[in-house]
């Protein structure tokens, strides 16, 4: 139940931010005028950037200093040093401090409505894509485009545009992401003989093969509800194009299209395959059958790769998921974007900013990429030579092929991948029978969400 | 909603004495200066929390499960829609069919299950046994724990392969993750716990019962079943009251445990899961959760009337 203090609570804090983002305004400007009319707020962020400050008058256009809050999502071990190691090297190279605040993965995802209308961090992490631009519409995170003026020139078009909110500012900068391939161990594969299949129908050939030689052909686990978006992510933009992907997202498009429909169909002549059980299983389990060499192959982000150690990480390799129609090719791919965003209104705008742009440095990305190799820069000019096997081929993946979504939670309203899609996509592994149901139910809903 | 009746009794039980007892210290009227603003503070800021706590809220979520409200933004940016929520509810959400039979289920079990086994227990521990002491603790050492730590405890035996169940047994059943079986699973390791609980309450109940009683049974030839269906049954009623409405009223709040598996999702859906699961989090479906949980009050409301209604009859008795 929604407690009135919590209603109260907003109610409350919507007040104050606002009345601080005017002062701070007013201090901008104040500085700007300071230090002359014509200097824009490129140059000021340059400064901040760069360090050399001329030492505009300001509070928040001057040479940053104090501390910097950070609400971090980073709780595993890996990801936490990286981003400590990072701080580090950015509180040595531009005496600022950081304050890091370190919540749970889920935890902070959940409370990320209460979190950004109450008293959030200076900088936190988050993710590109709808979700980045949702709280961008409702005006909850700080706009960077001044940011993006000094760091511009490292990131792809595509990196950019994945920053960019729906009014054509920039609201993210991106440190990493990682493909969703199908991973395999070398091997396994080559004492067996599999080929990486190119098409749907070697595919299943290949997944025969496997199940008469005792494999669980495809590791699957869907226990936590995401993991099966991936794989309908890869198959609808194998079938159907990733502009359909970006327009079914939008709820544009019919989940009653045939298009759909022939999804979920091809999907279904794959089921038998997956590995049973999967509703009890969490992802780290079913890569524990790949690292057993129990299970074949593995449709997953390269996350996965955290569950192998030492000899084992070498042995991982994977390929792009195999063409289902031609004229799409292998043309798409889920490469989630992670990243950092601004609080709207933070306490110290100059040091959030001089942070924002120190970690979307190749320096900086090179400092977090040592820690947490499952990942891949996001910035251009990142130190590849010391990318371990999966890391190389990951960025040449992404590199290579043409269209980059983000995921279908990602992609989507939180309400509608959550509530809707989630329980629809077990539904689904359960009776996979009844497709005529499932999007008939899955529409019916879409509609009375995508109202809002 | 434990809460919700407690105010009504308390209001109840303090008016009673008060009318009745016309010596002492009489009427309201004629109490003290010092005495009225005692017992005006007394019953004003537990009714004034209570009001704030537990009937704001509650008129809150009625009032929000007619809007369309994504939790940003202020009360301008709620969009009033009537009855839509609780339409889709019924007709256009299929998680809730399954919610609403499977809290029924869980009612069910707590029924007769864990509290017939918990007062069954009890009877057994009041004969003063041998290791009385040591059953009694170890029957009542779950109820100290949480049901989310009890889920967690019960992983280890249920797990699919690392579980001590399949290890012994040699199933291969994933008894949480199989949508058939996992609210079994779940309801045992509720009732392990439950009836701890309710053998301690009746327990307590079961000491106090006049020994006279029994031995009058006795001497009047009654046997052991008898005298507990005849005698001591009947002199119990509050404590039965008191069981048979803790019983409902986990069966209705029913979350903890089954959030902690696969946050009742799969199998496990229950009412209060989806109304957390689409108000809380990114999701913040704050209307139409609010509406699943005026269902779910509603519900409760059924169970609290009747008991008010058994208690305040109790009271003029």
């Amino acid at each position: 139940m929604p407690k009135p203090e919590s209603q109260e609570h907003y109610l409350a804090s919507l007040v104050p931010p606002s009345a601080r983002a005017g002062v701070t305004r007013r201090g901008l400007l104040k500085g700007a005028a300071g230090t002359g009319a014509a200097l824009s707020m490129s140059g000021l962020l340059s400064a901040c950037g760069g360090g050399s400050s001329s030492g505009a008058g300001g509070s928040a256009g001057g040479k940053p200093t104090g501390t910097v809050t950070f609400g971090s999502n980073a709780s595993d071990a890996p990801p936490k040093k990286a981003f400590a190691e990072v701080f580090a090297a950015f509180t040595a190279a531009k005496k600022v401090k950081t304050k890091v605040n370190t919540v749970d993965h889920n935890t902070f995802q959940e409370q990320i409505n209460n979190y950004l209308q109450g008293n959030p961090d200076d900088v936190f992490t988050w993710f590109a894509g709808y979700r980045m631009r949702f709280f961008a519409a409702q005006g909850l995170v700080g706009d960077i485009s001044d940011v993006w003026k000094t760091i511009g020139p490292d990131f792809s078009d595509s990196f950019k545009q994945a920053s960019t909110g729906d009014d054509g500012k920039q609201y993210f900068v991106p440190i990493y992401n990682y493909p969703w391939v199908l991973m395999y161990r070398k091997s396994l594969w080559a004492d067996r003989g599999y080929q990486p299949p190119k098409t749907m129908d070697e595919l299943t050939t290949l997944a025969t093969t496997m199940k008469k030689d005792g494999l669980s052909p495809i590791a699957f686990a869907d226990k936590d509800g995401w993991p099966a978006m991936g794989t309908f992510d890869i198959l609808n933009m194998r079938t159907n194009g990733y502009d359909f992907h970006v327009s079914l997202m939008a709820g544009k498009e019919s989940w009653q299209d045939a298009k759909v429909k022939q999804v979920f169909d091809t999907w279904k002549g794959l089921l038998p395959y997956h590995q049973e059980g999967s509703l009890g299983r969490t992802w780290q389990e079913a890569a524990q059958g790949l690292v057993k060499k129990q299970s074949g192959m593995y449709l997953l982000g390269t996350f996965a790769s955290q569950q192998f150690t030492g000899a084992d990480l070498d042995d991982l390799d994977f390929v792009a998921f195999p063409e289902v129609a031609s004229e799409h090719g292998q043309d798409s791919i889920d490469a989630p974007i992670d990243g950092l965003m601004m609080s709207k209104s933070p306490k110290n705008e100059a040091g959030a900013k001089a942070l924002l742009t120190y970690v979307a440095s190749a320096e900086a990305e090179n400092i977090y990429l040592k820690t947490d190799h499952g990942d891949v820069g996001a910035n251009k000019n990142v130190d590849t030579s010391k990318y371990n096997a999966v890391q190389k081929k990951s960025a040449e993946i992404i590199g290579s092929t043409k269209n980059i979504a983000q995921f279908l939670d990602r992609d989507t309203r939180p309400d509608f991948a959550s509530t809707v899609i989630i329980p629809a996509l077990q539904d689904f592994i359960k009776n996979p029978s009844d497709i005529d149901g499932l999007t008939s139910s899955i529409e019916k809903q879409k509609k009375s969400i995508f109202v809002a | 909603m434990t809460s919700l009746e407690t105010p009504v009794i308390t209001g109840t039980r303090s008016n009673a004495p008060v009318k009745k007892r016309k010596g002492g210290y009489g009427s309201l009227g004629r109490l003290s200066r010092g005495d009225r603003i005692a017992v005006s503070l007394m019953l004003g800021v537990p009714t004034l929390l209570v009001l704030w706590l537990v009937w704001v809220p509650a008129v809150l979520s009625v009032v929000l499960s007619f809007a369309s409200w994504q939790g940003i933004g202020g009360i301008d940016t709620i969009r009033w829609i009537g009855f839509e929520n609780y339409k889709n509810v019924f007709t256009n959400y299929p998680p809730f069919a399954p919610a609403l039979e499977h809290n029924v289920i869980w009612l069910a079990m707590l029924f007769v299950l864990a509290t017939p086994l918990g007062v069954f227990l009890a009877v057994l521990l009041d004969k003063e046994m041998k290791g009385g002491r040591f059953y009694q603790s170890a029957l009542f050492l779950p109820v100290v724990l949480s049901l989310a730590l009890v889920g967690f405890m019960w992983q280890l035996i249920y797990s699919q392969d690392q579980g001590l169940l399949n290890a012994v047994t040699g199933s291969k059943i994933d008894w949480y993750g199989d949508p058939k079986v996992n609210l079994w699973a779940v309801l045992v390791a509720t009732c392990w716990r439950q009836t701890g609980y309710v053998m301690l309450l009746y327990l307590a109940g079961l000491k106090a019962v006049d020994p006279s009683l029994r031995e009058a049974a006795k001497v009047d030839g009654a046997s052991e079943t008898q005298t507990f269906f005849r005698v001591v049954l009947p002199v119990m009623r509050p404590i039965n009251i008191v069981v048979l409405v803790i019983t409902f009223i986990e069966a209705l709040r029913a979350f903890d445990i089954v959030w902690v598996v696969n946050k009742g999702r799969n199998g496990l859906e229950l009412i209060s899961t989806l109304v957390t699961s689409n108000i809380i989090g990114e999701a913040s479906r704050i209307g139409f959760g609010s509406a699943l949980a005026t269902i779910m009050l509603a519900i409760s409301s059924v169970f609290v009337a009747l008991y008010l209604r058994i208690a305040l009859r109790e009271d003029k008795a």
